[in-house]
Formats: structure tokens, sequence, C-alpha cells
């Protein structure tokens, strides 16, 4: 009973493929191989931060894995309760450090909505500008960092370098390089500086040309694809189940969005812009949506600084702050997926209690699921492009 | 920063919390009461555990899809649907604990909602090191009168109410529909316990392992609760608000409680001065 006797035309590379993987479970019984414990960090170029994966391994295919966190934990939430409402958006940049301002926003916007003002026009399309670059400096380090995983140097050099101009406008206006802090309750911290929405129209078309060139450098690559294309496939009801947001469920096919479907006083609603799904759900179109959305987010960027309205950027605000009793639930469409703070007030200067809810924390959850059965080194391209940023889970 | 000299009884706020409000009261002013706000309801002498007055009006007409949810949940559950509210839009709903597994069944089989965002835990306990009305209040004066009517400890709980000290909530959501439901409930003081919804959602795995560590929530039917952050020779639960910030106690550092001046705002050489002073020689 040969594959040659078979008059149906045979895919060869199949049915090799087919017997390799035969071949190998012989070996593994024969040989009667032990399972081998490989610890992935906490101290591991792949985990970008201190996350430590403990994997259990049958020669190279992942059995059993388990991530594992509180190597940065630094109590945030039980912080934000001695704080002042002011006082916590300095804690609260450090969670997805590189797109610092994105979480500002849904604290004070839940801040505000409880204390029933609302920031003037300006300031929030002034937000939203700023959200969207926020954006853009923690998704192009993602673009680059990306092709660092695997084998590919120099794309993290051309995001290192993009991604300088939007720092740097970053840092011309809010003072802060990183970590802005210049989302106040009822408006922002200080208007534009002069010269500045041309200089941002530079850096957008930069960045665009990054996107460019990373779509030839590194997404028409053979070797990117092949090990990216299939990889990590995860399916979009068991990544919802986990309660994945962002990019990678938009990966998985789920549109959906939080820019455009809740009720959110930013002014995305005031711009053309889409948003980007992909159907497969592997680590590609985890890369890949996440390209079309610095894309979108340059050219919300650049719609926004044409139509920025004048006027305030402050509404009136006492001058301590006191938020009246209430919970209030504020979410926004953060870099990394969905971030929303629960905040509970009872009257204070500062917050009862503040859960944070942050991306990272339910995106990682599924590594479990996810590693079963992979080999080693497809672990690290998982790794890479679920996209995690350690702040964003340890809190 | 915006003005955070508020007056607190640091030193003696975690110890004893009775005295706080009289020791505090008196001396220490804040800069300048004219100017605060004063936000409708913040002390509210009688204590009811019955839900907390919210800025909006209550009787506002409630949106068709979140009634929806609220009828097939009251409908599904009986008597373990306890209240339901809506403010801002959004729904809560309070179920009881035995009901807990069930609701959040009925939620995704029946409601729709697919997504689950997060599930924690809410100790309603006054942060002792918050202990005293005063400090609620810019303006002590009026705060110290309302606080003498209420015993100190007393607990106010929050949109859809609640009976006990501790609450586990969760939040749900529909990515088709867009719209999101707070499940809460009421825990047992003494051992809070909950049936685990890893068997709906497996995302509340981690969620259930963080409220078991931080607030020492058990949750039957979980296949491992250990620790998330800590390390596993940690004892007690650290977001319980009589878990004692150690920091705190050793040195005192800036926020609510700080009774350090605002550089520029070190106008009024008051008696507030007397308790800064010393917190100064302390570091």
């Amino acid at each position: 009973m040969s594959l040659t006797s078979n008059p149906a035309p045979v895919d060869w590379q199949k049915a090799s493929y087919v017997a390799a993987q035969a071949a190998d479970a012989r070996v593994n019984v024969e040989l009667e191989t032990e399972g081998m414990i490989l610890n992935i960090g906490p101290q591991h170029p792949a985990t970008h931060g201190t996350l430590r994966v403990v994997v259990r391994l049958d020669g190279e295919e992942v059995v059993w894995a388990e991530p594992i966190c509180g190597y940065m934990h630094r109590g945030y939430e039980k912080l934000t309760e001695v704080r002042t409402y002011p006082q916590v958006t300095t804690l609260i940049n450090r969670i997805d450090w590189l797109g610092s301002f994105a979480n500002e926003v849904p604290f004070i916007l839940g801040a505000e909505q409880l204390m029933g003002i609302e920031a003037p026009p300006r300031a929030q399309w002034i937000r939203t500008i700023f959200f969207e670059m926020a954006r853009i400096a923690n998704l192009t380090l993602f673009l680059g960092d990306m092709g660092v995983q695997l084998g590919a140097l120099t794309p993290v050099f051309y995001a290192f370098r993009d991604r300088e101009y939007v720092l740097n406008l970053i840092e011309s206006a809010t003072g802060g390089r990183f970590h802005p802090n210049y989302d106040r309750i009822g408006g922002l911290k200080d208007d534009l500086p002069r010269g500045w929405i041309d200089e941002c129209q530079g850096a957008m078309r930069k960045v665009r040309s990054f996107c460019d060139e990373l779509e030839d450098l590194l997404m028409g690559n053979e070797i990117f694809q092949a090990r990216t294309r299939g990889i990590g496939v995860i399916p979009a009801a068991i990544g919802l189940d986990y309660g994945m947001s962002g990019a990678n469920i938009r990966a998985s096919g789920i549109d959906w969005d939080l820019r455009r479907d809740s009720e959110s006083p930013l002014a995305w609603k005031e711009v053309d812009w889409k948003v980007w799904t992909h159907p497969d759900g592997d680590s590609f179109a985890r890369y890949w949506v996440r390209l079309q959305e610095v894309r979108e987010a340059t050219s919300i960027v650049d719609q926004l600084l044409e139509g920025l309205p004048a006027g305030p950027i402050m509404s009136k605000v006492p001058k301590i702050i006191k938020v009246p009793a209430g919970e209030v639930w504020c979410h926004t469409e953060n870099p990394l997926g969905e971030m929303g703070y629960y905040i509970v007030s009872q009257g204070g200067l500062g917050p009862f209690r503040c859960k944070i809810r942050s991306a990272s924390f339910n995106n990682v959850s599924i590594l479990s699921w996810l590693l079963k059965g992979v080999y080693v080194p497809d672990v690290i391209t998982i790794l890479a492009s679920l996209y995690f940023i350690l702040g964003d889970i340890d809190r | 920063m915006s003005p955070a000299d508020t007056p607190s009884p640091e030193g003696a706020a975690e110890g004893a919390p009775e005295k706080a409000p009289e020791s505090a009261a008196e001396p220490v002013t804040a800069p300048e009461p004219e100017t605060a706000p004063e936000p409708e309801a913040a002390p509210e002498p009688e204590a009811a555990p019955e839900p907390e007055a919210a800025p909006e009006p209550e009787p506002e007409p409630v949106d068709p899809k979140l009634q929806v949810l609220i009828d097939s949940l009251r409908e599904r559950l009986g008597d373990g649907f306890v209240a339901s509210d809506v403010v801002g839009g959004d729904l809560w709903v309070r179920v009881d604990v035995s009901q807990w597994r069930r609701a959040a069944e009925v939620a995704k089989g029946e409601l729709g909602m697919d997504y689950f965002c997060f599930l924690s835990g809410i100790d309603w306990l006054p942060n002792p090191l918050l202990a005293g009305r005063d400090v609620w209040d810019p303006n002590p004066n009026e705060a110290s009168e309302a606080a003498v009517d209420e015993p100190v400890g007393t607990i106010h709980t929050g949109i859809a109410g609640g009976d006990t000290r501790f609450q586990v909530f969760a939040r749900l959501y529909s990515t088709r529909t867009h719209v999101g439901i707070t499940l809460k409930a009421d825990l047992d003081d003494e051992s809070p316990t909950a049936p685990s919804l890893t068997s709906v959602y497996r995302g509340a795995d981690w969620h259930e392992r963080e409220a078991w560590e931080m607030y020492g929530f058990d949750f039957e039917g979980h296949p491992g609760l250990r620790h998330m952050y800590l390390p596993g020779e940690f004892e007690g639960h650290p977001l319980r608000k009589d878990f004692p910030m150690l920091a705190r106690e050793v040195k005192p550092w800036p926020g609510l409680v700080d009774k350090e001046q605002i550089p520029g705002e070190a106008a009024e050489p008051d008696a507030s001065e007397t308790v800064s002073s010393e917190e100064a020689a302390a570091t």
C-alpha cells in the first residue's frame, strides 16, 4: 500500500509532513523522552519585560505552559486609594508605559462623568490627537520589535528612529516624553505650542512612510510569513472568552472597536476612519491589523489637526477636586486593547476603590491555552504577536 | 498637581479611627474653604444601606436594550435577582451569591454577553487611612458636625446596594450589541465565598486568582487558586481596607493623607504648622 499506487494526485508536501510527524511521534514513544521544563523569562528578550513563562516540553513541542506574573506588581489599585484624583494620573501613566497618555484618558473621563463636567471641544480634540499619538508611539515599537523576535534586526531601528519624531512632539507639547501627565479633570494642562501642528503633520507623513517600508521589508518577507502564518491561531469565541480585546481580537475577525462602538466625548466620531479586522486570527493577522491601525491613527491625527476647533482647553473646575459619591465604569480602546477604570467614589478627594482593567492582563491569560502543542520557536512568535506591556499586566 | 493639602490624621489613622475627627478637625483648616466645591449630599447623616443617591436624578428613562436585560435576568434568576440600577446609561445588577454563576451563564448564553471584561472585589469598610469625615470635606467644621451623627465605620455601599462588607463584581459585555452589564453579589463577612465563573468564562481564571489574593475571596470550583502577583509566603489580603500600608506607616509620602504644604500655596501659617513640623522632623 504505497502512496504511488494511489491514482488520485498526491500532495507530496503534505504526505511528507504527515510521515515526518509520524516518525517524530514514534521516536518520542520509543525513546520515552521525559518532559523538560523550560523557563522563558523572567529575564528574556522575548518577553520584553519580566514575564516568566514556564513551559514543559516534549522534544520541541510544548505540552503545558503557564505564565507567571508579579515581578513588576506595583500595587496601583491600593495606591489610588490614598491619592487624590489629580495625583492618580501620575501613577496610571506607568501602566502601559509606551502609550502613557492613553492610560490617563479613561480615568479622567470617568472622574468627569461622576462630577458631571465635560471638557471643552478643543480639549477633547487635543485629547484624541494625543491618544492616537500614544497609539502610534506604542504600536510602531511593536511593528519593529516583532521583527527582532523573528530574527530580523533592521525593522526595530527603523521603528525607534521614526517613533522618536512622535515622542518629540509629545514632549514639546506636554513636557514629558514618556509620561506626559497632560490630562486634567475638565481639560488639559496646556494648549499646543506654536508651530506644533505643522510639525505634527510632517511626523505623521514619516510614520506613514515607515509603515510602507515595513510592509515591504517585513510583511512581504517570505521568512516572516512562514514564521507567522498559521502560528498561534486564536478562534474568536475563545479569545472573547478569555477577555481578549483590541487588535488581538480584531485579528480574529471580531469587528469591535470602542472608539467607534462606545459613547465617548472624544472626537473619534468627528473624523472618517475605519476599523480593520482580519479573519485569520494568527500571528500574521495580529501584525497586519496593527500595521493598519498605525496608518489609520496617522490619518485620524491629520484630520483632527485640520479641523481642530478654537476655544478654551479647560472648563470651570473647582480648585479642590472632590468627586461626588457614585460608581462609574469608563473604558477606551487603548493601543493594547480595552482599558478601563471602575471608579468608586464616596465623595472624597480620592477614589474609594479603583479597579484598573488593563488589556494585557486578559490578553496574556490565554497563553496557557494557546501555547499547548506549539514548538519552542513559535512560543516566541506568539509572545511577540500578542504584544503585551509588563506594566499593563502587573499594574 | 492640585492642592492636596487635606487635613488628615495620618499617625492616628490606622490605630484609632474614632479619635481622628476631633483631633484634626479644629486646628487644620483648608486654605480657602469658600472656593471649595460643594458636591450635593456628600456626607449623609443617616446612612441607609439602600442605593446611594446618584448625581443624576434617579427616575431616568431606562434604555429599552437595558430593560430587556433586566427583565430576562429577573425572570431567569427569580429570587436570586436582588436589585438593579441604571446610572448614566449603564446597568448594574445585584444577584444573590448562590445565583452568581447562573447569572453569568444566563448573561453569556441568552443575553449574548460574549466578552468577559473583568472580575474583582470591593471592600466597603471605610478606609482607615482616611478615617473621619473631615478628610472627605475641605470644610472641616461642617463635616465634623455631620460625622457626629454617624458611627465611625459605617458602611456605605454603592450602586445597586449591598448588605455586607464584601462584594464581588464582574463586568460582562456584548461585542455585538455593545451593551455591558456589571454584576454584583454580596459575600459573607467571615468567609467570603462565591461560585467560580471559570466554567462559564475562561478568562475568569486569572481574575479570580487575583481577587482571592487581594481580598481573600474563595471561589468554589476554581481549578487552582494560587498567588498571582505576590510571593507564595505572603500573608494577608492587600486590597482589604484594614490591610495597612506599611510604607506609609514608616515614612509619610505625598498623597491624600499628606500634611505637607504644597510649595506654591504655603500661605497661611496656621495651626496646621504644628502638625506638619512634627512630620518634617520625622522625615
